[in-house]
């Protein structure tokens, strides 16, 4: 099997869009899913003239993520100008950083790996699309000028299964941070991938590769999978893997050379002249503040008694991790409504977890309900179903629905009396011994009750009048 | 310091300018011409010397932009100025990847 | 002396005393264009109805006491690098001919602000460059001064236009010596202000390191108040100042007396034409005579600005002038291929000159010669500046020639590039290192042709280079023969 005598060699670099309100350098908006160029502006437009004003905002995001995976936040980078001509680049170079980008160094921690160095994280505006239509392409610039982070990972990746977990990993942490929406569908996360193979043992990289257009985890495990094999084959009969970008096609499963970009790449990067260096004081990083991040989040659900895997379930879905916080209280308790009724309304397609109807804090009256006897265990699961599904009050549910339990000692009391003077033969077998006889005295009652008995005030109540 | 026919075209490639085989000539000597006088540069001594990045005033910067929404153009008068568009888009010669 | 011949300071204050009003200046300023235009060129559009509108709203707030300030009813003209919201904006080029603007320049949107009337777009070096106004796409512009001559460039036609008393004041852009080599060669004050001092937002970038609005006219006190309605901190250019605006016109009362100026003996060499020379030195006479005090002194990293600038400038203009690519706005060549159409829009649009400095740029920046000519040019220039820094520890401002040379003849120097640019060889520095530079007249050659002399100042110290160049300036503002003889 000559796959085995090679090593892979991956570095990945990700494209995340920062979740600004208006664009890096322009004020237009970043909503996503507008009408084609109905988000543009002198400055997006590339019109002659115009200049860029750098948004403060996407700064504090990159400053973010730098502080997150523990990167140093440089007190001042730089902006370079990425000269190329394309359609959807309207100004004809990308303002982006080059020598001297915000974040350098750091690492991500791949839950079950280890920690993925990363090279650096630079700040720079996204290009517009070209959509390829009969007789012509059409340019759609909206999307340029939209913030971007790059994530440059050093190549410590060393097989598709190891890529697509750091990747899962990154994204998770950015949309802890709150800084990206991790759509890969949508592009708002794009991965190109660096891969190379070389013979085991040996220190020398070989040529790399470089894989565009793979939008989602399994076509980042098949385009990384296929180049290996490909580059091994290669290699294999005595050839070269030559320096080229190449498009993965995820209808063939293939990747193939990118037409282009055949040209030798000279994008003559120059500091932009338009804007200052970035000054980031270490003040304004200090005062940038990050949430915690998926593995913070484990350890503390962990600590907190919560199962491993109930805790697993949770860090990966950030709405899950938002609705656990709110719901407040007893942590394991609420993992437990999380990975259960709520999780099961979900499935059910009874609650959209993206439109929330609920206020989860309402999750803990339910159990004050239920703590003091007011409803039942089976009742509480109802009014807690009934509230993921309606937001309404639990009191109100339990009102309406007519869940109250009886717990009033006198109205037990009669039901208790008339229990016991309908059925004289069993109350003898249970003071002749039969103790198992208890069930069934809560039982009629409980049914008198229409089952809104306190079934451990029946209990104790029966116990008392049978004398045992 | 001289520069060669291959060197112009190149260039040219790089700047999306297509030259006339005359221009490329004329274009090499007169280039040519100004990289010699240019070249009096690699006389100068820069050791330890930073090259003036931003020519602004550093002392008294702009402010960053806060992140606040402000319209944009109407996608009619976006649209206006183009060579080609659709309505709702540039067109361009149909894009090879 | 007709009114509409005063320089701006005094047209101004005749506007104010209600001597002229704001309809009849711009009457006289459109008739003069109208006359004299067919031999100048200065102009490559009246925007005549929306001037008329202007001055009309002006005469009513003149006449009501409500002047929005100095500027208020006075005809002004932008050179044609100035975005104007709905007025064809070309940069003298091809490439953008038709070309219609969404927005306003923020120049343009503050001399609105200012009252003034805007009476059209003047002709220049296609995206200004050039020395001559020969690389206007749309021909060039004759000095007024000699018709067979350049009035200098790229901002050519915004100093024809003053010294013809088109209109008493204009505003052009300097990239290394742009408004101020052609006022000097048409006989007229234009500034430079510091890199930063004016906004670049709506003006169409040549060298975005380098590039800085500046006004003409007759008078140092027009240049002043029209500097002032322009100036200040834009929140959409990032290389604006926030540092406040001084009132330049009342720092002119301030006198010059004890005031050092260095005359840098590098500025006094090889190609200095001996009538020039004679010029400048009989006003540095002139200003030693009004109490200035007077030393030589040395920035010998001069020498190097030329070739420095030729490498930043193109480099920069290499990137910016690649949005015109036929995609969004302006020239595109037919084409059935992406490549085809990019490069056959940029070889049908661009003129030569331009050509040749998007390929020198190009080349500047490549890979494997980035250091060397890029990198290498910027740390020249960080010695440039050093230089004057030097300086300034011991003078107030530097003083020069402004150009080496009088007008020379449309069409002398068009085949010899090189010989083109060495016409900026005292301009330039000033751009390199930021630095507020003015031209004022200090008299004329035996061919009676305007001679210019420079004073550089500390960054945004405008108001002490504006001090010195009034009391330079002549008393007289002699008319060219072309107005004289109407």
């Amino acid at each position: 099997m000559p796959l085995a005598d090679f090593e892979p060699v991956i570095g990945l670099e990700v494209h995340a869009q920062l979740l600004t309100r208006t664009k890096i350098f322009c004020a237009c908006s970043t909503q996503f899913g507008a009408e084609p160029n109905t988000q543009v502006c002198p400055v997006c437009l590339g019109l002659p003239g115009a200049l860029p004003v750098l948004n403060k905002a996407a700064v504090e995001m990159a400053i973010k993520a730098g502080k997150a995976f523990g990167c140093r936040i440089a007190e001042r980078s730089i902006w370079a100008r990425k000269n190329y001509f394309y359609p959807d680049l309207p100004k004809g170079y990308q303002i982006s950083q080059y020598e001297l980008p915000i974040c350098v160094g750091g690492a991500v921690p791949v839950p079950g790996l280890r920690k993925i160095a990363l090279e650096r994280i630079h700040l720079e505006e996204d290009a517009g699309k070209n959509i390829h239509a009969e007789g012509g392409s059409e340019v759609d610039l909206n999307r340029s000028g939209v913030p971007l982070i790059e994530i440059v990972g050093k190549p410590e990746l060393r097989s598709a299964e190891e890529a697509s977990e750091y990747l899962k990993a990154l994204r998770l942490s950015l949309i802890y941070l709150g800084i990206n929406d991790g759509n890969l569908e949508e592009g708002s996360f794009r991965c190109d991938a660096n891969v190379s193979v070389r013979r085991k043992g040996e220190s020398k990289l070989g040529t790399r590769v470089e894989l565009k257009n793979i939008n989602s985890f399994r076509f980042v495990r098949q385009a990384i999978d296929y180049e290996i094999g490909r580059q091994v084959e290669l290699v294999e009969k005595g050839g070269k893997v030559a320096l080229e970008t190449r498009l993965f096609d995820n209808e063939k499963g293939v990747t193939r050379p990118m037409r282009s970009k055949e040209e030798a790449n000279d994008y003559r990067y120059f500091p932009e002249p338009d804007l200052q260096p970035l000054l980031v004081s270490q003040e304004w990083a200090r005062s940038v503040s990050v949430p915690p991040l998926p593995q913070e989040v484990m350890d503390a659900l962990t600590a907190a008694g919560v199962p491993q895997a109930d805790a697993r379930t949770i860090v990966n879905d950030p709405t899950l991790v938002e609705v656990h916080r709110r719901v407040g209280g007893d942590p394991k308790r609420a993992a437990l409504f999380v990975v259960g009724e709520l999780a099961r309304a979900v499935n059910e397609r009874e609650a959209d977890l993206a439109a929330l109807k609920f206020d989860p804090a309402l999750v803990r009256e339910v159990w004050k309900l239920q703590d003091a006897g007011a409803i039942s265990s089976t009742a509480a699961k109802d009014v807690l179903a009934e509230l993921i599904r309606t937001g309404e009050a639990p009191a109100e549910i339990v009102e309406r629905k007519g869940l109250a339990q009886v717990s009033d000692s006198g109205a037990l009391e009669a039901v208790a009396d008339a229990v016991i003077a309908r059925n004289p033969s069993e109350v003898e077998k249970y003071k002749g011994g039969k103790a198992n006889l208890l069930g069934f005295f809560v039982g009629q009652a409980m049914k008198d009750l229409k089952g809104k008995g306190n079934p451990g005030a029946l209990n104790a109540l029966f116990k008392k009048k049978l004398g045992s | 310091m001289a520069i060669d026919r291959a060197q112009v075209r190149h260039v040219a490639r790089l700047a999306r300018l297509a030259l006339s085989p005359e221009e490329e000539e004329r274009f090499a000597a007169q280039l040519g011409h100004v990289l010699e006088y240019i070249e009096r540069l690699q006389a100068v001594d820069v050791s330890g010397v930073e090259p003036l990045g931003f020519a602004g005033d550093t002392a008294a910067a702009a402010p960053l932009r806060e992140d606040a929404p402000r319209p944009s153009l109407s996608r009619e008068t976006v649209l206006a100025q183009a060579p080609q568009q659709d309505g709702e888009a540039f067109v361009v010669p149909r894009i090879i990847e | 002396m007709s009114p509409d011949l005063l320089p701006l300071s005094q047209l101004s204050q005749a506007l104010a005393a209600g001597s002229i009003s704001p309809e009849a200046l711009l009457e006289a300023s459109l008739a003069r264009i109208r006359a004299l235009d067919g031999k100048v060129h200065a102009f490559l559009r009246l925007t005549a109805d929306e001037a008329l509108a202007a001055a009309r709203a002006s005469g009513q707030r003149r006449a009501a006491g409500k002047a929005l300030g100095p500027l208020d009813g006075v005809p002004v003209a932008l050179k044609d690098i100035f975005c104007m919201s709905g007025v064809e904006t070309t940069c003298g080029s091809k490439i953008l001919r038709g070309y219609v603007p969404p927005y306003d320049a923020t120049v343009v949107r503050k001399l609105k602000q200012a009252g003034a009337v805007i009476v059209g777009k003047l002709n220049m070096d296609e995206f200004a460059m050039g020395s001559s106004t020969e690389n206007s796409a749309f021909g060039p512009t004759m000095n007024p001064w000699d018709l067979s001559r350049t009035p200098g460039g790229s901002s050519g036609g915004s100093a024809a236009a003053v010294a013809a008393r088109m209109v008493p004041g204009t505003f052009g852009t300097d990239t290394g010596g742009s408004i101020r080599q052609p006022a000097a060669l048409v006989g007229c004050a234009g500034l430079k202000p510091t890199y930063g001092r004016v906004s670049r937002f709506g003006v169409i970038a040549f060298a975005s390191s380098l590039d800085q609005v500046g006004p003409f006219a007759q008078d140092v006190r027009g240049v002043a108040l029209l500097l002032a309605a322009v100036a200040g901190y834009d929140d959409n250019d990032q290389t604006s100042s926030t540092r406040p605006v001084p009132d330049y016109a009342k720092a002119l009362e301030q006198g010059v007396r004890g005031l050092r100026i260095g005359v840098p003996r590098e500025y006094f060499g090889e190609g200095l034409a001996p009538e020039v020379e004679k010029a400048v030195r009989a006003g540095i006479e002139k200003l030693r005579g009004l109490g200035c005090e007077i030393r030589e002194i040395s920035l010998p990293n001069s020498p190097h600005a030329i070739a420095t600038y030729y490498i930043v400038a193109t480099a920069e203009a290499s990137s910016n002038l690649a949005r015109y690519d036929g995609v969004r706005y302006g020239h595109r060549a037919k084409a059935s291929q992406l490549l085809e159409m990019y490069e056959k829009t940029r070889a049908e649009g661009f003129g030569a000159e331009v050509k040749r400095r998007i390929m020198l740029g190009t080349y500047a920046l490549s890979a494997g010669y980035y250091d060397a000519y890029y990198l290498r040019a910027q740390k020249v220039r960080t010695l440039i500046r050093r230089d004057f820094d030097r300086a300034f520890e011991s003078v107030d401002a530097v003083l020069s020639p402004t150009s080496p040379t009088t007008a020379f003849r449309l069409g002398e120097k068009m085949d010899d590039p090189l010989a083109m640019y060495l016409n900026d060889v005292y301009t330039v520095p000033a751009n390199l290192a930021g630095l507020p530079g003015i031209s004022v007249p200090c008299g004329f050659d035996s061919k009676r042709l305007p001679i210019g002399l420079q004073l550089i100042g500390r960054p945004f110290e405008e108001e002490t280079i504006l001090r010195i160049a009034h009391a330079a300036e002549p008393a007289e503002h002699p008319l060219p023969p072309l107005v004289e003889g109407r």
